[in-house]
């Protein structure tokens, strides 16, 4: 065998480059809990679950963190909630909940005693609108149009109307 | 533990909600993928119906597809070549699960491919006769994909593929003797 020169060479030499998906639609159970848990966001109604020393966990759990018992309290919570903590997002990726800078945060739901990981429809941190996101911020659920029984169903949490700033006399509301 | 019809059961909204019992998440990536140079080379030849090939200048080993550089010695692969449609199946397996999207029929054969003069195999699908027939050692030759490749072009090549390579099938001949495929298995 000998080298031999391309007797036709092609009308290009740019290399090809095009998109490759790879993509696996994995079908998993969600168990009664996790089940009951998106059967509520479905029909627009919030779900945790009572652990241990009267908590209430949301997203709920199977079995208590700290005593690993089985759980099976369901409790009914308000669509409303506090930051906790968030992180900014300032280029969102393709297929994540918002197309707009946004941020990624831990949302303890009224009634709650842990935070639930969503995306945050608010202003970005430091500006002077009293929605940005910081913190502390009350927050409500903007529940998904079209609703299939997924975390998908809550769209992402908005801005509520803030309290007014606590005064230095009555220590304001949560103090 | 309680079964999700009676967690549900204790939430008078939801009492008679019919139960989420499963989720579908994809996990998706995107990548935009480039094959390099050197297999956009043996891409664009396939659609001729020609098997360009790339030699190692240090060990001389024959790479196909060639990847512009050889696993062994850390060389740029230089040398280019023709191999012919022939070779041996030094390794297969039958598919018995049908991927989606593919317009084949299970269960089917699928192998490395030494071609003529080649030091790698080149994986592809075994047709022309029934899936547990195929052995190790049996003489191949590549079929073609008339749209891919098609034997008289006009017009506008086709863009480039592997799917030029339809399969290969048996060439009627004798099995090849062991020693001319041994060391590349």
């Amino acid at each position: 065998m000998t080298t031999v020169p391309d007797p036709e060479p092609p009308a290009t030499d740019e290399v090809l480059s095009g998109p490759l998906i790879v993509e696996f639609p994995f079908t998993r159970s969600t168990g009664p809990v996790i089940g009951a848990f998106l059967t509520g966001l479905r029909e627009r109604v919030v779900l945790g679950i009572r652990g241990s020393g009267g908590r209430v966990l949301c997203p709920p759990a199977e079995y208590d963190p700290v005593t690993a018992a089985e759980l099976s309290e369901l409790v009914r919570l308000p669509d409303t909630g506090t930051v906790t903590a968030w992180a900014w997002n300032a280029h969102p990726r393709p297929q994540q909940p918002l197309d707009t800078p946004f941020a990624w945060a831990l949302v303890r739901f009224d009634g709650a005693d842990t935070a639930l990981l969503h995306a945050l429809d608010a202003p970005p941190p430091g500006s002077a609108d009293p929605r940005a996101t910081r913190t502390g911020l009350r927050v409500r659920v903007r529940w998904a149009e079209q609703r299939s029984g997924a975390i998908t169903d809550i769209a992402c949490f908005e801005a509520l109307p803030q309290p007014e700033p606590r005064s230095e006399q009555d220590g304001g509301p949560n103090a | 533990m309680k079964t999700i019809a009676e967690l549900l059961a204790a939430v008078p909204e939801l009492a008679d909600a019919e139960p989420v019992t499963r989720v579908v998440v994809p996990a998706r990536l995107e990548y935009s993928y480039s094959p390099g140079a050197a297999q956009t080379r043996f891409l664009r030849a396939l659609t001729r119906r020609r098997l360009v090939a790339e030699r190692c200048p240090v060990c001389t080993r024959v790479y196909i597809p060639p990847r512009g550089v050889c696993p062994t010695c850390g060389q740029a692969t230089t040398d280019r070549l023709e191999l012919p449609p022939t070779g041996t199946i030094t390794t297969f397996c039958i598919v018995n699960i049908a991927a989606r999207g593919l317009d084949v029929e299970v269960p089917y054969c699928y192998a490395y491919v030494l071609l003529d003069g080649a030091h790698v195999g080149l994986h592809a699908r075994i047709g022309g006769l029934p899936h547990d027939r195929v052995h190790v050692g049996q003489r191949v030759r590549v079929v073609w994909n008339e749209q891919a490749a098609p034997e008289h072009p006009e017009g506008e090549p086709p863009a480039p593929s592997l799917a030029a390579i339809s399969h290969f099938t048996p060439t009627g001949e004798p099995d090849a003797d062991p020693e001319t495929y041994r060391r590349w298995m």
